[in-house]
């Protein structure tokens, strides 16, 4: 089975802010889900990508899937859950939600400390969200993640979402970013004028490119 | 490559090879000085630097430990990190956007002309635009600036479409391209500008001028020339009579190094300059070195600051081409009829996705800010340069209370907005939003300041002894071998992105330092 490979081909943890320079392509490299049987993690979040989007189109496969070391799979599922109240996209697939689950679930793994704090934070907001943040209704998880704002925890997981959900190449396609472009030579033969919509500028104020 | 002994007391010493330090470094070593250049940071190179916003923070962006207090908001937005600069080999010129405007006559009599501004410590420069001239021009010439030395204006991009579209709807007059330090054709060995859009991130095809690949080189080439990178001078020694005798450092290797001088030059950037004067207190010098007046490390100015964002029904892809690709200057004029003195430039500004959502409303979050994302191709940005007042309160101190790697106090950044600057800043982003809704915006957003790019002041050129740091020279007043080499010797802010002035002082510096050696004066 492929997954949609969320981490660069030789690096198992930091995939986030690790978007290759010159390329916004997924590597296309098989993650055997047996591969759990490697690590001493008890979650695993895994869904599909829509087929027809955007997304879709582009990743390797529509199966996506991310390994917790720490966190237990409804710790990382509140997680997501608690990413989407705070950060709202019709845009973005749920496997970038996932990212901000394994990257805090890697902060928890390199910090006790961190850890018991974030389990704590997740239990404090399924319980006011009446149980279970994932599946409460739309208002009830607002106000449950609302009522955090404020504390360490509220902070941490927004502080995290601003990286784990913007800075990846899933995000990059869904909002319509192309990142790195220097080997494809910039943009002065690629449409850095290309807005129709205005009047162009006088030639004064705006000189035409020189193009040798 | 010139290599110089550590006990050779013929050498200068620069600290610092960004747009000061680099520039005096090339000046000086042209004119047969022997220069030790000391830089903080890493060499990277255009090929090394990396179009992924935050991986290149992380290559280029100095990120030692600082703390921030006042009641500005990047105190709360950024507590630990007040200033946005680099710590790398050629300094902040390698993520400057380019901007390359002259002061205006009156930015020089900011005191004379503004007048006696309440709670605001200002000052005539000890120098006028008229002495001034001939160095810009050659500042300009060096750099390549657009629009001067007939080099055409760069090609406006789809953001400065937008900009200009508005502008002119709303009826500025001087609205074009700029004046940059960007090669729009190719010049003195570098490229013509391919309009990446990652100027912040270290120009991948040298178009931009940095003094790492220009002045530097250029300065190794003559052999009077040694650069140390990582080498963070964390002392300036002097003799018993008050005479700098060189400075103190922790290599690549951790390994504290002594390197004497005949002249030590600071230009490590406004935050770094004062706290290295402040650290290297003596019992000659209670009060840190060249700091009789009291006003090292005060009179911090980080320029006005603060960006209007704009959402439109059709696409602008911002992110392709320059970051800064075009200005509206009319508001830079002194017309304290709109309710405040001094002036302000907008200049066109982009960030990738990474950044918008740091930048745009730092702790927000919701649909309201996630709609903003969602229509990431359709805005378009401008950023707010003004002058910003002097004031003794705001101000460069040592923090004790946190030790930075080597077991040095960390610098503390104090600033509070003037009532000058709060009322500035309503003004410009007022007709930044009517700019973009004459050109048809959907909807505006008034971004707070990103920590500062602009760090000047805190070490000021002044007439008299008792008013500031340094003379009409950057010769301190106290000391006649120590001398201040980057934006922390202006007096006042002016309205313009202050790196052309700051190169513009560091050729006329080199001129009076090797007339001074040279008459034995220093």
């Amino acid at each position: 089975m492929r997954v949609v490979p969320i981490a660069k081909a030789n690096s198992a943890i930091s995939f986030v802010s690790e978007c290759e320079e010159g390329s916004s392509e997924i590597p296309k490299l098989d993650l055997p889900i047996t591969r759990r049987n490697f690590l001493q993690g008890s979650g695993i979040l895994m869904g599909t990508i829509a087929s027809g989007s955007l997304i879709a189109s582009f990743a390797p496969s529509t199966v996506w899937a991310v390994e917790l070391k720490t966190l237990s799979k409804e710790q990382g599922e509140t997680l997501m859950a608690m990413g989407k109240v705070l950060f709202p996209h019709k845009k973005l697939p749920d496997a970038v939600y996932g990212l901000l689950a394994k990257d805090l679930d890697a902060k928890a793994s390199g910090d006790p400390e961190v850890a018991r704090g974030m389990v704590e934070g997740i239990n404090a907001v399924n319980k006011s969200a009446g149980g279970n943040l994932s599946k409460a209704s739309k208002a009830k998880a607002y106000a449950a993640v609302k009522g955090l704002e404020g504390t360490l925890f509220f902070g941490l997981v927004r502080g995290q979402c601003i990286t784990s959900l913007y800075d990846n190449d899933m995000a990059f396609v869904a909002l319509g970013y192309p990142g790195a472009c220097w080997e494809k030579g910039g943009y002065i033969t690629r449409g850095f004028q290309d807005l129709k919509w205005l009047p162009n500028p006088d030639a004064q104020s705006s000189p035409p490119p020189y193009l040798g | 490559m010139t290599k110089f002994d550590f006990n050779d007391d013929s050498v200068v010493v620069i600290i610092g090879s960004g747009a000061g330090g680099g520039t005096l470094s090339n000046e000086l070593a042209q004119k047969g000085v022997k220069v030790v250049n000391l830089e903080a940071g890493a060499r990277q190179s255009p090929a090394s630097f990396i179009q992924d916003e935050w991986k290149s923070f992380g290559q280029i962006a100095w990120l030692d430990p600082r703390t921030t207090s006042g009641d500005w908001r990047v105190a709360k937005d950024f507590s630990g990190l007040p200033s946005w600069i680099c710590k790398t080999v050629g300094g902040t010129t390698t993520h400057w956007a380019g901007a390359s405007l002259r002061f205006q006559e009156h930015e020089f009599k900011a005191r004379t002309v503004y007048g006696d501004v309440k709670n605001a410590n200002l000052l005539d420069w000890p120098l006028t635009l008229e002495e001034m001239e001939p160095y810009y021009a050659r500042a300009e010439d060096k750099m390549g600036v657009t629009r001067t030395n007939g080099i055409p204006g760069l090609p406006g991009n789809n953001n400065y479409k937008v900009l200009h579209a508005g502008a002119k709807k709303l009826g500025y007059k001087e609205v074009h391209t700029g004046r940059m330090a960007i090669n729009s054709q190719p010049r003195d060995g570098r490229a013509r500008c391919l309009q990446m859009g990652f100027c912040f991130q270290g120009c991948k095809s040298g178009a931009k001028w940095s003094t790492l690949y220009t002045e530097i080189p250029k300065a190794e080439a003559t052999g009077n020339y040694e650069l140390r990178p990582e080498s963070h001078v964390s002392r300036i020694e002097h003799d018993a009579k008050g005479k700098v005798t060189g400075v103190v450092y922790f290599d690549k290797d951790g390994k504290e190094q002594r390197q004497k001088a005949r002249v030590v030059c600071v230009a490590g950037n406004s935050v770094e300059t004062p706290r290295l004067l402040l650290m290297s207190e003596s019992n000659l010098f209670k009060d840190g070195l060249a700091n009789s007046s009291g006003q090292v490390g005060k009179n911090y100015m980080r320029h006005l600051t603060g960006s209007v964002y704009a959402a439109f029904d059709k696409p602008v892809n911002m992110y392709k081409g320059t970051t800064m690709a075009g200005i509206i200057r009319d508001e830079s004029i002194h017309n304290p009829s709109r309710g405040f003195v001094g002036g302000y430039e907008l200049e066109t500004l982009s960030l990738g996705v990474p950044f918008m959502a740091a930048f745009l409303d730092p702790g927000s979050w919701g649909e309201d800010f996630t709609w903003w994302m969602e229509r990431y191709t359709h805005m378009a940005g401008m950023w707010i340069v003004g002058e910003d007042m002097p004031r003794e309160s705001n101000r460069v101190t040592l923090n004790s209370k946190v030790k930075d790697k080597w077991g040095n106090p960390v610098p503390n950044v104090h600033y509070d907005d003037h009532p000058n600057d709060l009322a500035m800043r309503e003004h410009a982003f007022t007709q930044g939003e009517k700019v973009y809704k004459a050109a048809g915006a959907i909807k505006t957003f008034r971004t707070p300041p990103y920590p500062s790019t602009h760090n000047l002041g805190t070490s000021r050129m002044s007439a008299k002894p008792q008013d500031g740091v340094v003379n009409k020279w950057g010769q301190s007043h106290d000391i006649a071998n120590l001398f201040i080499s980057d934006g922390s010797q202006f007096t006042t802010s002016a309205a313009e992105n202050p790196t052309l002035t700051i190169v513009t002082l560091a050729i006329r510096q080199a001129e009076y330092i090797a007339k001074q050696m040279s008459e034995r004066m220093i």
